[in-house]
């Protein structure tokens, strides 16, 4: 009886040992399913191998210049769809955040803005971009106005939390000295919430930008017509040299964007 | 300075005249920018087509409407690829994740001349390419199906995890790990028990709400033949059976809201 | 000036904070109320600017037809420009200038572009001189608020108070945040400000001793109610215990 020794074991991670048990269970009865469910032409892929080496080394070396100005007007293109879909997604953003800030906004347009947000959550850019595409025709706008939709979900979204999270007492003080509702959120929401915002458009202005290059593989314009157009032609060099373009000007603007974000701070 | 010294009185501004001027030159030059590239993007449209879009838009809901609903029957089994590949993929890229973001972490990085710029290259990389193209890199290389779509959104996963990753690593308390050190352990000790710990909420956060992205990147790795639902997507908008795409499209959105329900549920149990 | 009618206030989650408060403030009186936290001290004097809308009572302002708890918005707004409040952790806006801050006391005077532009007229921007001077931080006037020390920020919050230029001021914890000495500075502060403007008060504190030095009179509350209603030099170690419950009092009557 008194022999017997003390034992200390590490604490599970899940108390329940029925529902540790279940879950692993449950974990490996979804992989297995997985597994079963999945058809995998392995002799697809072993046959790929060696065309995927060549598709690879199809790549190389990069070529910049034979279509040195399609790639230039790409580039160009997707800048300015970037930059006109960024300012007036945000300029949207800014009522439709306010509206889904539950401290703020009355329930009817609380519902209403979250509806929004919602909608333009669920779709990705490229699905959007097809739409657009079909409703207004090829070329730069389609992927504008795709970019500015995908905009207001991503910014409102993450805006509207931040109000929510603002330092109650600032905003009540304001409140009190009789200020009308537009001054009570010039002065008691928008200094808490300012640097957020700044950070926030600089995110979803690099976010743009990555994401034009994949609606114009929909023909929604920019870099992503060049990438598509170079895939149709099987020139994979000029198609290594445009991911090369996007991955640097994506390292660019991310740089750019976090040491400004540290200067505003 | 703001206070602003007239000959009897003194008045006070928020800018002195230099700022104010600055203030204004930046506005200046940025409405400038919008209105130029505005500029460049309508040279470029067709605007009978965006004027015409509102006709179009009534003609293709009246076409989407009824939604052939019996449809949804044979969706079933794209909905479950398209969930098996955001699970899968973010798996895999949350598990090639870790050790990229301890690599390129300043406090963790073995070296900081030349593996550390390196791993950042990797993640840099991995985002800056989004899935779809990996994808269309992947139908290439392994063929269209389930597979491509997996490694693509993993790949993709990657680059965001990592980053997310290595900066919660960066930013560790330091005391914590000390202790852990003073106590005599070697490398591998003062990672389980000293940087670990630490990191366990940021990596599970991490990882979940990348598998909510992921669930809506799956939709459209179909596209270009990368499984799931995107490829019966791209298949009836190909047939203009848009009462089939209104189907896909509902699928999509419950989806997405049952995802995002999932998450804000897993979220709130950890926390 | 400000009387009360039997104010009560129930939150939806069915706490009764107040049950029944009727006040009557003259003038130009200083009065400090007292009571455990949860009695319900910062409900009652945010009921009076409607910050928290009262479920029933009446509240009458300047005089005996001013109810203002059945006012509409813009005319509550008129109301809480004559309402000064200052605050238990300062409220200030952190990320704007201190006289910014003392501006955003004009609010209710000018319009919203004015404000947005942030021009005041030069009446406003003078008397703000006067007050940061008054208060001695004439010096910090370009100093975002989150620069300064508890100390300072809570006399910005006095400054943005009083230039709305009030007839009444309500004080919540105005010392919760500070240490001992800034928290007499403070008090004694607000208390000459009052005499030299004929200005009525209302302050929250949990200090007992700093409320019998400074007020003209004392209201006790417990639990939604007032319990006591005097003079400073009447809080006796029985009425002390019937406000916060049994403690050693001896030492705190003692002066």
């Amino acid at each position: 009886m008194n022999d017997k020794k003390v034992i200390w074991k590490r604490k599970p991670l899940i108390k329940n040992r029925l529902l540790r048990i279940g879950l692993i269970l449950l974990i490996s009865t979804y992989l297995l399913s997985v597994f079963l469910t999945t058809e995998i032409d392995w002799q697809r892929i072993l046959e790929g191998i060696p065309r995927g080496k060549n598709f690879i080394f199809a790549f190389f070396p990069p070529d910049f210049i034979t279509r040195s100005d399609e790639i230039l007007a790409g580039i160009f293109e997707s800048l300015w769809m970037t930059i006109v879909a960024t300012i007036v997604g945000i300029l949207i953003s800014i009522p439709v955040s306010l509206g889904a800030a539950k401290n703020i906004a009355p329930k009817f347009v609380y519902f209403l803005s979250r509806g929004v947000i919602t909608l333009s959550r669920s779709f990705q850019e490229v699905i959007l971009a097809i739409f657009f595409v079909k409703l207004m025709g090829f070329g730069p706008f389609a992927g504008m106005v795709t970019l500015s939709l995908s905009t207001i979900g991503f910014f409102a979204k993450l805006l509207s939390e931040d109000i929510e999270d603002i330092n109650k007492s600032q905003a009540e003080a304001i409140k009190s000295t009789g200020s009308n509702w537009f001054q009570w959120v010039n002065y008691g929401v928008q200094p808490q919430v300012m640097p957020r915002f700044i950070g926030l458009s600089l995110y979803r202005l690099d976010i743009n930008f990555r994401e034009s290059a994949v609606i114009g593989i929909v023909g929604g314009g920019g870099i992503g017509s060049t990438l598509n157009t170079a895939f149709d032609r099987y020139e994979f060099e000029t198609a290594a040299a445009v991911l090369i373009v996007i991955i640097s000007i994506v390292m660019i603007v991310e740089y750019t964007s976090s040491h400004l974000r540290k200067l505003i701070k | 300075m703001p206070i602003i010294k007239q000959k009897d009185y003194k008045t006070w501004k928020k800018f002195d005249r230099k700022r104010d001027l600055q203030n204004w030159l930046c506005w200046f030059l940025g409405t400038l920018i919008f209105s130029f590239c505005f500029g460049l993007i309508s040279s470029k449209t067709i605007w009978f087509y965006v004027f015409d879009s509102h006709n179009e838009a009534l003609d293709l809901l009246g076409r989407m409407f009824p939604p052939e609903t019996n449809y949804f029957l044979t969706l079933i089994k794209p909905i479950w690829d398209t969930l098996n590949i955001a699970t899968i993929g973010t798996t895999i890229g949350t598990l090639i994740a870790i050790p990229l973001a301890f690599l390129s972490a300043n406090n963790t990085t073995p070296s900081k001349k030349f593996i550390r710029p390196l791993a950042l290259f990797c993640i840099v990389s991995s985002r800056s390419i989004n899935s779809v193209i990996w994808a269309l890199l992947l139908v290439a290389v392994v063929g269209p199906g389930v597979l491509a779509g997996i490694i693509a959104i993993g790949l993709r996963s990657i680059g965001f995890c990592g980053k997310l990753l290595y900066e919660a690593i960066e930013e560790i308390d330091e005391n914590q790990i000390e202790a852990i050190e003073a106590t005599g352990a070697n490398k591998a000790q003062i990672m389980t028990f000293g940087i670990v710990p630490q990191i366990l909420p940021a990596f599970t956060s991490i990882s979940i709400y990348r598998w909510d992205i992921n669930i809506r990147e799956a939709t459209v790795v179909g596209l270009v033949g990368a499984g799931g639902i995107g490829i019966e997507l791209d298949a009836q908008i190909g047939d203009l059976a848009w009462a089939k795409v209104s189907v896909i499209l509902l699928a999509i959105v419950v989806a997405v809201v049952f995802s995002e329900w999932i998450t804000a549920k897993i979220r709130k149990a950890i926390i | 000036m400000l009387k009360t009618i039997n104010l009560k206030k129930v939150y939806p989650n069915g706490e009764e904070a107040l049950k029944g408060i009727n006040l009557e403030i003259p003038n130009g009186q200083v009065v400090a109320l007292i009571g455990p936290s949860g009695a319900g001290k910062s409900t009652f004097i945010r009921t009076i600017n409607r910050l928290v809308e009262p479920t029933s009572g009446k509240v009458y302002f300047a005089n005996e037809k001013n109810d203002i708890t059945s006012l509409n918005k813009s005319k509550l707004r008129k109301i809480r420009r004559q309402i000064g409040m200052i605050f238990q952790e300062f409220a200030l806006v952190e990320r704007l200038s201190v006289m910014e801050n003392v501006l955003s006391g004009r609010l209710g005077y000018v319009g919203f572009w004015n404000s947005f532009f942030r021009k005041f007229p030069q009446k406003d921007i003078e008397e703000a001189f006067r007050l940061l001077q008054r208060i001695g931080l004439e010096h910090m006037l370009d100093k975002r608020a989150d620069e300064l020390s508890g100390g300072q920020r809570q006399r910005v919050g006095i400054a943005r108070a009083l230039i709305q230029n009030p007839m009444l001021l309500l004080v919540d914890e105005p010392t919760a945040s500070l240490d001992p000495k800034n928290s007499r500075q403070i008090m004694r502060l607000i208390c000459e400000l009052c005499k030299e403007r004929d200005l009525a008060a209302i302050i929250n504190i949990h200090d007992v001793y700093l409320a019998q030095n400074f007020a003209e009179r004392i209201i006790g509350l417990k639990a939604g109610k007032i319990v006591y209603d005097g003079k400073p030099s009447g809080l006796s170690e029985t009425i002390l215990t019937k406000i916060y419950g049994e403690e050693d009092w001896s030492k705190t009557v003692a002066n």
